[in-house]
């Protein structure tokens, strides 16, 4: 009966692909950039290859001339972790992100001649990571200067990829300024949606993800409560209604990492190794 | 998701053997019988299995084929009789004395499309029996619900039922082979031969279902992504059952796939330990050595440990030279290939004797239970697709349809109804051909680029746009439109003042 048990909490899901979207540009929003970098790091560093990872950066701070230490993209300003490193895949940079080409992502509704690097080819047994950051307004979200994204759109969005099963559960995560507004209006189900309104320079969630390793039991419960009222400057939301299973049950490596299910091969197939496949001796 | 009424019908035949024929038949030979079942999904999709069965007893010619000393010899004389098409089932009831089916043994299942099953008892036992072969060589309650899925309730399948490959019309397959340590070990592995040799002939059975294509490649200086332990009692090194989901991830990241092709890709990994780690086990959950030294995971591949045996001599000179055992590594990667795809043997009744598939990797009854499963979740794909596109442009109403998607969806719906309706005829060949038809025109339809809502102003947007520009500009053109209209009216009054 506990295996039973544990069977029904466990997610269904056979694989992970993850989405990570900065949408500012220029020198003064190199927080963002930072902070999509360094989830990035730690998404590949619980097990998600970049074949399944989608991203989409302005990828304008390594290589800008006002970057003091080039080649470069620190997370804090103590300057300890280099996340820009050296093996970086941008799937969408400069000015390829644009929301059509986001939501071309998520829908699926891309030209026949776009690279398999820059699809988001899950199915109905992936869990997928949305992780979005920015300047935030209520409602929207823009996109480097020149245009917005509206909650609506992205609710409309996400239930294309509901109707399509392109995703067994979504964790959703936006990093900006009224950013609770953006998952009012979801409709799917198996969406998680956890939003920061946090203006400061560190990421909620960045420290957090460091600890974390490919075999953690931690769960989804720990990470809403990383951000208490007396640490951080603005208070966290999280929206949980339309997600089947009970967070405290969902482990963090069901969406930041890829955890395997695996299964022992028994059986083997009796081969004639004499001839090529002639049958009945 | 869409309601799916679908009607499966299987054409059967039942053939007596002199001295099987129960005594309470309910007519004399020959005569036709229907056997419906409904295996229901949910409130407003069902799925109806028809097994349209034809008792008959035997001929001259398969009678001498009955006479022959083994089972497999006689499935193998009876193969050549019987013409059987795709979907369709034969059972020979042979007599409770007969010497053809082993101590123990009720049912033997051959590689083709028929079956022997041993007569005793009652006519309802025999049905029941009957039943039992039929579903096990077509489709089972279980297999229909494990591919409708997504409509069934939530609780009654575990979260492992979907865990078979999606059907899809092309498979990529790649054979990697590891080498962590390339300066201890030299490996050889005739992957083109054994490619030729082994596993093309069961992907060309399996070319019905799909398109496959394969590809090799060599990696060095791969590593897994966990430490083994040393074990002292048996002096190798082992792998625990829970730590097998952690090696996948850092290899993934090297396997890379093609960049043209969007088919799912299944990837068979030998990975030849290190010198320092050799020998390697794989632990089950008991902690019991596993025989095939390999291990799968549902919808991306199979991974085997290759060890090599430790040289002679210790002043041995390395690298040592490694020539793979091609067939047994196939043994193993075309069994994991077959459990990918969902064809297992493990809930078989203990009186029930299957042969095996030999060099063609699946039989022909397997062959139909790929179908009649992908059969049917083609046409509920399809459905969903179209109903969820006839929602999409209902909600946005100026959306532009262009004519290719407008022609790819009554494509899709044409080769849906006649997909259907060869499923009513009992045509299963034609019933998949229609339904992949159908797929590939509603998904060419669904994720057509124009259909991007985003480039479809809703109306309230409009109003939101136009109204503040022209609201403020109209006000003071109305008022003087207004104006001179009264200057007009006023006009027109003062000449008859004048005089």
């Amino acid at each position: 009966f506990q295996d039973q048990a544990e069977q029904f909490f466990r997610s269904g899901h056979t694989n992970n692909w993850a989405v990570l979207v900065c949408t500012s540009r220029f020198w003064f929003n190199y927080r963002h950039v930072a902070n999509t970098l360094s989830v990035y790091r730690s998404v590949k560093r619980l097990g998600i290859p970049d074949s399944h990872i989608v991203l989409m950066l302005a990828d304008d701070m390594a290589c800008n001339p006002r970057n003091p230490k080039p080649a470069t993209v620190f997370s804090h300003k103590n300057m300890e972790l280099n996340v820009y490193g050296d093996d970086v895949e941008v799937d969408y940079r400069s000015y390829e992100v644009t929301v059509e080409n986001f939501l071309r992502v998520l829908t699926g509704r891309i030209p026949p001649s776009t690279p398999r690097s820059k699809r988001l080819l899950s199915d109905d047994r992936s869990n997928i990571l949305i992780y979005m950051t920015g300047h935030g307004g209520n409602g929207f979200l823009k996109f480097q200067d020149s245009e917005e994204i509206t909650n609506v759109e992205l609710a409309d969005a996400f239930e294309q990829m509901w109707q399509k099963r392109r995703y067994n559960e979504l964790l959703f995560i936006i990093d900006t300024c009224q950013g609770a507004s953006m998952y009012e209006r979801f409709y799917s189900p198996n969406i998680m949606a956890l939003a920061s309104s946090q203006v400061g320079e560190d990421s909620l969630s960045v420290k957090f993800l460091e600890e974390s390793h490919p075999a953690s039991q931690t769960n989804m419960n720990a990470l809403f409560q990383v951000c208490p009222k007396s640490l951080c400057v603005s208070t966290p939301g999280h929206r949980t209604d339309l997600f089947q299973r009970d967070p405290q049950k969902v482990l963090i490596t069901d969406f930041f990492g890829s955890v395997r299910k695996v299964e022992i091969t028994t059986e083997t197939l009796s081969l004639d190794r004499d001839v090529a496949g002639f049958e009945s001796k | 998701a869409a309601p799916v009424q679908v009607q499966l019908v299987v054409p059967m035949a039942v053939v007596f053997c002199p001295g099987s024929v129960p005594a309470d038949l309910p007519r004399p030979l020959p005569f036709r019988d229907v056997q419906e079942m409904e295996i229901s999904v949910n409130l407003r999709s069902s799925v109806t299995s028809r097994y349209e069965t034809r008792y008959r007893s035997t001929t001259g010619q398969e009678e001498a084929a009955l006479a022959a000393a083994t089972a497999r010899e006689a499935d193998a004389a009876l193969h050549l009789l019987l013409d059987t098409t795709l979907g369709s089932l034969t059972v020979y009831v042979v007599p409770e004395t007969s010497s053809l089916l082993p101590q123990g043994i009720s049912v033997y299942v051959g590689r083709h499309r028929s079956a022997l099953v041993r007569a005793g008892g009652s006519l309802a036992a025999l049905q029941a029996r009957l039943r039992e072969v039929a579903q096990l060589m077509s489709f089972t309650a279980g297999s229909i619900a494990a591919v409708l899925s997504d409509r069934v309730p939530d609780g009654q399948l575990g979260p492992d039922a979907r865990r078979n490959l999606k059907s899809s019309l092309g498979y990529e397959i790649t054979f990697s082979l590891l080498n962590p340590d390339p300066k201890s070990h030299t490996v050889d592995w005739d992957i083109e031969g054994a490619v030729n040799r082994y596993v093309r002939p069961v992907l060309d059975k399996l070319s019905l279902v799909a398109n496959f294509s394969v590809d090799s490649q060599i990696l060095y200086y791969a590593v897994l992504g966990v430490t083994p332990r040393y074990d002292k009692e048996s002096s190798s090194f082992l792998l625990s059952a829970h730590s097998l989901p952690h090696v996948i991830n850092p290899v993934e990241a090297r396997l890379g796939s093609s960049a043209a092709s969007l088919y799912p890709v299944l990837n068979f990994l030998l990975y030849v330990p290190e010198r320092s780690h050799s020998p390697l086990y794989i632990q089950d959950k008991d902690g019991a050595p596993v025989s095939t030294n390999a291990f799968h995971s549902p919808r991306w591949g199979g991974i085997m440990i290759y060890n090599v045996e430790a040289p002679a001599s210790p002043q041995a000179s390395l690298p040592l030279h490694v020539d793979v055992d091609m067939a047994r590594v196939m043994e193993v990667f075309l069994a994991q290939l077959r459990l990918l795809f969902g064809l297992s043997r493990d809930e078989v009744p203990p009186e029930f004797l299957l042969e095996g598939p030999g060099n063609e990797g699946l039989a022909d009854w397997e062959l139909d239970h790929l179908l009649w499963a992908h059969t049917v979740e083609n046409i509920a794909t399809v459905s969903t697709t179209l109903t969820s596109l006839a929602q999409l442009l209902d909600k946005i109403g100026n959306i532009v349809i262009k004519d290719d998607v407008a022609s790819e969806v009554y494509r899709a719906v044409a080769s849906v109804q006649s997909a259907v309706s060869q499923l009513s005829l009992g045509h299963l060949h034609a019933a998949f051909q229609a339904s992949k038809e159908a797929v590939t025109s509603s998904e060419r339809a669904f994720f057509d680029p124009s259909l991007l809502h985003l480039l479809y102003f809703p109306d309230d947007q409009k109003f939101a746009i136009y109204i503040p520009l022209f609201l403020p500009m109209a006000v003071p053109i109305l008022l003087s439109l207004a104006k001179i209209v009264r200057e007009t009216r006023l006009r027109k009054k003062e000449p008859t003042k004048m005089d």
